[in-house]
This record gives C-alpha cells, sequence and structure tokens, in this order.
C-alpha cells in the first residue's frame, strides 16, 4: 500500500492507531510540560526516559511486558531525582546526570544479557506509533486520562507550587507531596508516550508545544491551551508527513512540533513594532 | 522567645503579640534578626526556647492556614510561562478554598475584590511579568488579601515601590483593618508611606529595643513620615 493508491493518510488501520495514540501524547505531554517548563526542568523527561530504558531492558530480560516494568523504574527514578533536587544534596543538573547515565547503561546490560539490541528494543528508544497494538493504546489512553484528569483537578495549585514554592510554602500548600505527584506523573507520561515517540523524544512533547505556545498566549490557561492545541497538531502533521514522504514518524512528529516552533519564533520577531507594543499596553 | 545560629543568639528575650485590627510595625537594622522572626512565625525555623502561637496554634500545626496572609520580600515568581494577575492572585485562595477543591462563585469574588482593592482591575489580564516593580508588589499583596486573613505578615513590601504604589499599598491597607479587622505585621525599613495609619512600632536589634506608639517614638526624636529618612538614619545608629 502506497501513498499513490491511498490519499488520505488515515485510512489505514495501522495509521488510525498511530493517530489514536499519537493524539493522546500530543494532549497528555504538554499538560505535563508546562509545569516542568515553568520549574525550569525542562530536561527530567529526559532523564527520566533514559531510567525507564532501564525498566524495558529488565522487562525483556525477565520476559515480563516492558511498560510496566519501565513504569516502576520510572516511577522510582523520578521520585530519586525529586528527592536530591529537593534536599539540595547534589546540584539539579548532577542528580539529572546520575539518573541519565545510569539508567541508560543499566539498560543496556540488561538488554545484552536478554539477547542483545534487537530491533524490538528500538521501538522503545525511538518510537514507533505505525507498529503499536489495541492493547498499547488501551495502556497509553488509560495512563493519558489518569494524567490529563489529575493535571486538570490540580492545575491551580500545582500553578502555584511551581511558580512561587516559597509562598506556597507559607500558604500551607503541600509543596513536597505536589512536586513528588509532579515528578511521577512525568514518570508515567514518559512511559505511556514511549512506544509512540520514543524515550529518546519523549521529553521533546513536553517542552517543543510548550515553548511555542507561551509565545502564543499571554496567560498560563492559555498558554496550556495553545501547547496542546500544538501538540495535538504536531502528531498530525508528522504521522501525514511520514505517511507521505516514507519519514520515521516519531522524528517527523517532534520536527513538526520544532518547525512549529521555529514558525512562531519567526512570526513573533518579525511582526510590526506597534503590534508587539499593542500586546504589552 | 530566643532562637540563635552556631550559638551565636539573633534573637533574645523577644515578645510581642499583634491583636485583631492592629497595625504594627517591625522596623531594625541590617541584621537585627527581622528576617528571622518572620521565619520562625511562618513556621520555617523553630524558636530555641520559649514558643510562638498564631491562632492559638503553633505556626506548623495551624490548620486554618488562609487566616494567616503573607508577602514576601521581593518574590521571585517562575516567569518562563506568562501568568496574568488574575492567575497569581487566584492562588491566593486555594489555602481558603482547599488544594485539591474547585474554585466557587464566592472565591471568584473574593479574588475580584482583592484585585479591586489595590487598584489592578484594569491590569487584571495582563502577565505579572509586563508589570511595573509597584505593580507587581500589588499583584502579590492582592494575592495575600485574596484568602481574607486575619493576620497579614509584610516584609519589606514598599522597597523600591513608586509613589503611587505606595499610597495604592497604604490604602488597601487600611480597608483591610477597617472592613476585615486584619491585625498587619509591617516588616520595613520606609515606614513613610504608612505613617498615618501604623499603630504601634517595635523596634528590634536582637532584643525589643522599642515599643510604643508612633507619638511615643517622635518623644525620643524620630518621625515615621514628616523627616522620611530620620526612621533609616536612626536605625542606622542603631547598628
Amino acid at each position: 500500500m502506497t501513498a499513490a493508491t491511498i490519499s488520505f493518510p488515515f485510512q489505514a488501520d495501522f495509521m488510525q492507531r498511530a493517530l489514536v495514540a499519537g493524539l493522546a501524547v500530543g494532549v497528555f505531554a504538554p499538560m505535563i510540560g508546562i509545569f516542568l517548563v515553568q520549574k525550569r526542568l525542562s530536561l527530567i523527561g529526559d532523564g527520566i526516559g533514559h531510567v525507564a530504558f532501564a525498566g524495558v531492558g529488565a522487562g525483556l530480560l525477565l520476559s515480563v511486558s516492558p511498560i510496566w516494568v519501565a513504569l516502576a523504574f520510572a516511577v522510582v527514578g523520578a521520585l530519586g531525582v525529586d528527592w536530591l533536587r529537593a534536599r539540595r544534596r547534589v546540584a539539579g543538573d548532577v542528580a539529572l546526570a546520575l539518573f541519565f547515565y545510569s539508567g541508560i547503561a543499566l539498560g543496556v546490560v540488561f538488554a545484552s544479557l536478554a539477547g542483545g539490541l534487537n530491533a524490538n528494543i528500538l521501538t522503545y528508544l525511538f518510537g514507533q506509533p505505525l507498529t503499536v497494538t489495541r492493547s498499547e493504546i488501551v495502556v497509553t489512553l488509560r495512563l493519558g486520562a489518569v494524567i490529563a484528569i489529575t493535571m486538570w483537578v490540580l492545575r491551580r495549585s500545582l500553578f502555584a507550587v511551581v511558580t512561587d514554592e516559597e509562598w506556597s510554602r507559607a500558604a500551607g500548600l503541600p509543596v513536597n507531596g505536589l512536586n513528588s505527584l509532579l515528578a511521577v506523573l512525568t514518570a508515567v507520561a514518559v512511559v505511556a508516550a514511549m512506544r509512540i515517540v520514543g524515550i529518546l523524544l519523549v521529553a521533546a512533547m513536553m517542552v517543543l508545544p510548550v515553548a511555542s505556545g507561551q509565545l502564543l498566549a499571554r496567560s498560563f490557561r492559555g498558554t496550556l491551551i495553545a501547547s496542546v492545541c500544538v501538540g495535538v497538531g504536531s502528531v498530525v502533521a508528522g504521522l501525514t508527513a511520514s505517511w507521505f514522504w516514507d519519514l520515521a514518524p516519531s522524528g517527523a512528529i517532534v520536527l513538526a512540533a520544532a518547525c512549529v516552533f521555529a514558525v512562531v519564533s519567526l512570526v513573533k520577531r518579525t511582526a510590526p513594532r506597534s503590534l508587539r507594543q499593542e500586546e504589552h499596553a | 522567645m530566643r532562637f540563635g545560629y552556631d550559638r551565636e543568639p539573633v534573637l533574645e528575650d523577644v515578645s510581642l503579640g499583634v491583636s485583631a485590627g492592629e497595625f504594627v510595625a517591625l522596623v531594625g537594622p541590617n541584621g537585627s534578626g527581622k528576617s528571622t522572626l518572620l521565619r520562625i512565625l511562618l513556621g520555617s525555623l523553630k524558636p530555641e526556647r520559649g514558643s510562638v502561637r498564631i491562632f492559638g496554634a503553633d505556626p506548623d500545626h495551624l490548620d486554618e492556614r488562609w487566616r494567616l496572609g503573607y508577602v514576601p520580600q521581593r518574590p521571585t515568581i517562575a516567569s518562563e510561562v506568562p501568568a496574568t494577575v488574575q492567575e497569581i492572585v487566584t492562588s491566593g485562595r486555594l489555602s481558603r478554598r482547599g488544594w485539591w477543591r474547585p474554585l466557587r462563585r464566592e472565591d471568584r469574588e473574593a479574588v475580584d475584590h482583592a484585585i479591586r482593592s489595590v487598584g489592578l482591575e484594569p491590569l487584571t489580564a495582563r502577565p505579572v511579568n509586563t508589570l511595573s516593580g509597584g505593580q507587581q508588589q500589588r499583584a502579590f499583596i492582592a494575592r495575600a488579601f485574596a484568602s481574607e486573613p486575619d493576620l497579614l505578615v509584610l516584609d519589606e513590601p514598599v522597597a523600591g515601590v513608586d509613589a503611587e504604589s505606595q499610597r495604592r499599598f497604604s490604602d488597601s491597607l487600611t480597608h483591610l483593618i477597617d472592613e476585615h479587622a486584619a491585625g498587619v505585621l509591617l516588616v520595613s525599613h520606609e515606614l513613610s508611606a504608612v505613617a498615618g495609619i501604623v499603630d504601634r512600632v517595635i523596634v528590634l536589634k536582637r532584643r525589643v529595643l522599642f515599643d510604643g506608639t508612633p507619638s511615643e517614638l517622635m518623644r525620643e526624636g524620630v518621625s515615621l513620615g514628616i523627616h522620611r529618612d530620620d526612621l533609616p538614619l536612626w536605625l542606622e545608629g542603631l547598628g
């Protein structure tokens, strides 16, 4: 089946499955990402992804579903990074690097013990939405729903904590608990998205749509809505591009998000000065 | 109450209280222990001797935390993502409503009222990081007002703030005291903006050196408002 025989890319079953799973990622990844960007922890998703890779390797070694083992590793890793960061035992970037490299090294060792770095493990590293199964879609949708509902319900408290931690403590908000919850949900998001965009690119879907959204909107709520729109649009554009030009879909989705950011930045930069002044009036 | 770092006393024999509807100004030279006293009051430090009670409870175990409003010195809010005045002030309502509960109509009304009381209603939808220093400070004061606190603690709230914002600040504190009978504890070097509404002045330098009304302080030759440099110079002399 080629692009020449089907002009609409989402007629094929595997493309529809990729679209459903991808749209879920396009919604929940920026919902987490906006709080990580505000906390200046944009790269934490990347670090947790590397820990999740150790879980994938362990799952393959033990012949257990890699998703659930990866989830366990990612949650423990996320809480570990948050614990180190909060207690300032080591600098934030050193804490991330510690988990980052230990995770990937453990993943490589487990994978080699399980029979080597085969094509199966590469789908977790780089993502492959076109081969996602119905049961994997169900897992992604369920985890995505947990993330989206929790973030929506707690959006105001999380906003207060990531915007002004000192004041939030004085106001009696459970700052440590909310920070830990955010770390756990980041781990859940990484695992829920890893089959779609891959462990190495999952952080991009948390950060790039938010980077565009914050240029488009003038409020936190507006940035959240714009980021989700950019996330969803990037998934549709990336999958469409991968269909017509035979590109790796996960890479095409992330590149679409990067292109949106480049275009929005350019338009903002070249907008007439009067328009920009009007925005700040 | 007593507190020290590494056996070096920072606060000794400090005893003070703030009543409902009372406006107390706490002043002192640099290093006099004002910030330490505030941190003890907010529960982030524990006194070595003595105790602190807020509405009868230890600061750490104050269930109705909304009753204590706090305006930090030069709040450093993260501004990677834009946040409007409305969004910042709304977060002030969380401690009153419960951090996990959805806000109701009366919460939104309280937020609107807090924004109006600091004169920021024309700027409600503006990102806070595009406002002047004085306007930003008013937004943070409105955030503290939003929970309708019974005691408001402010740490150097008018440092480097323009005259218009100082006037608005004074009006909004008067409103809080008159309408809600709230107590106010203001920590500042500069009291000229609130000279007309302060009930009591406490001068701290490790111990309480002076505790009395502005007119009693005037008898010591120090004015709060007429000569706005008097107080800082006098405090410097103490240091």
